[in-house]
């Protein structure tokens, strides 16, 4: 159902149109185009359907007409003439399907705005409950949205399950207990985290920029996004004096992480940069006055793509330095690492909460 | 693989890149801030960029850019970069290729 946008965009660049009345007459079979509802797999159904009429009718001629060969000799001319006719016909009928597939390409990518901007509207009405479950209306980002649901289904789940563990890490702390316990809360909270990067690396092939958004998250916690997520070097400053006391060597290997950590960030925001800059110049770089479908736009959305690497990037690097942490520090010195950062979040959410209901002072 | 082999073994830090990869860039970037100039290829530029492409992912390197090597032997794309220099491992490997300040 996909369709390669270098297909996009060979159509786009096509200047030559068949004559507006055999599009007319392909129009006519399809006037329910302009219902956003019919998605286009459907319409590319009923298009295949109507060339295989097409050619079943000139089959059905074909046969009765053999069949009255039999009965009263009609000449062997009358037969070639009409063979000759439904090639013709099924020819004319091929190039006016070209021309209409052409004009679906376009309809194709005005339709999925058209989605996308009824979905931003559903969402900030607070309408959206798992809409793209709905298999009846499962248009082009259907897929996408029932991505987006099973990820917040999942991080509802995480969330919960990190609270829990919050709770152990904490009572286990005072409680006192053995090194070998207190590794296994430690080892479970670090593969927690790294089970929500897989699970932000699987959305992010389905939808990047849900994960650039972070909209799962609260909104404080979202005033601090990086590509994606939490800053690890941010991360690093509110943990580290959580943790004290550390020996000379930690001091010195947590510093030195604060260091690579800082400079592989400052590496990937320019190379963001970089991508803002090539996405905004292809986009813009042919005269513009042109209108909004041309295919400047495939081109930059292939340059998007490198989107999906940076926001993995972006990830990999805070599993490296949670990982990197945990090789520094002693077991008893991870837990409270551990626990200060659930702590740390949950105060953040909790900072989301109080500001959303404050209240406002009038206008 | 034979150009690979020779191109890596030509200098000490050798990036394999694209000019329109950004990715390859913030590895560029990465370099510089740890005061190394390696010497990097634009494959896309090279008219043999198809067959490196092809030497590049038989040596492992799935992206295929940004792969580097160092000293001759393969370091990997930015996900082995990013971890060896969080380790502490990085600069070591750099320090013979460091610009003198």
């Amino acid at each position: 159902m996909d369709f390669p946008s270098t297909q996009f965009v060979s159509s786009q660049t096509m200047a030559t149109y068949e004559p507006i009345h055999q599009i007319g007459m392909w129009g006519e079979n399809f006037k329910s185009i302009s219902n956003p509802n019919i998605s286009a797999s459907v319409i590319v159904d009923v298009v295949n359907k109507l060339e295989n009429e097409s050619e079943t009718t000139s089959h059905e001629m074909l046969a009765s007409s053999s069949k009255h060969d039999q009965e009263a000799s009609k000449p062997f001319d009358k037969i070639q003439r009409r063979l000759a006719q439904n090639r013709e016909a099924a020819r004319k009928s091929r190039l006016r399907k070209k021309a209409y597939v052409q004009q679906l390409e376009n309809s194709r990518l005005k339709l999925i705005q058209l989605e996308q901007e009824l979905e931003r509207s559903r969402q900030q009405q607070g309408l959206y409950v798992g809409g793209g479950l709905d298999t009846g209306h499962l248009g082009i980002s259907g897929a996408v949205n029932s991505g987006i649901a099973a990820f917040e289904l999942g991080y509802e789940r995480w969330m919960e399950e990190r609270n829990k563990q919050i709770c152990e890490l904490r009572s286990a702390l005072n409680a006192q207990i053995s090194d070998i316990e207190l590794r296994i809360l430690v080892e479970s909270g670090m593969s927690h985290y790294f089970e929500l990067f897989r699970m932000k690396s699987s959305v992010a092939k389905a939808d990047v920029f849900y994960v650039m958004s972070g909209k799962w998250k609260t909104s404080a916690e979202r005033f601090f996004s990086w590509i994606g997520g939490f800053r690890p070097s941010e991360l690093l400053k509110v943990l580290v004096p959580q943790i004290d006391p550390l020996t000379d060597q930690q001091i010195l290997d947590v510093c030195n992480l604060k260091q690579s950590c800082q400079q592989a960030e400052d590496a990937l925001s320019q190379g963001m940069e970089k991508l803002r800059e090539t996405v905004s110049a292809t986009l813009a770089s042919d005269q513009m006055g042109q209108g909004i479908y041309v295919p400047q736009v495939a081109m930059a959305m292939e340059k998007l793509e490198a989107l999906v690497r940076f926001v993995n990037q972006a990830d990999h690097l805070r599993q490296q330095t949670l990982q990197q942490m945990s090789y520094i520090l002693t077991t008893r010195q991870a837990a409270r690492g551990l626990l200060a950062l659930g702590e740390y979040i949950q105060r953040l959410q909790a900072l989301s909460t109080l500001w959303a209901n404050h209240p406002r002072k009038p206008a | 693989m034979d150009k690979v082999v020779r191109l890596v073994s030509e200098r000490g830090v050798v990036l394999f890149s694209k000019s329109t990869c950004c990715l390859c860039y913030a590895v560029k970037i990465l370099f510089q801030e740890l005061g190394v100039t390696p010497t990097v290829h634009e494959i896309d530029q090279d008219p043999e960029g198809r067959e490196l492409e092809r030497a590049l992912m038989r040596l492992g390197c799935k992206a295929p850019v940004p792969a580097v090597f160092i000293g001759g032997k393969l370091v990997g794309s930015t996900n082995e970069v990013m971890s060896l220099h969080l380790s502490g491992g990085l600069i070591p490997l750099l320090k013979p290729y460091q610009a003198l300040c």
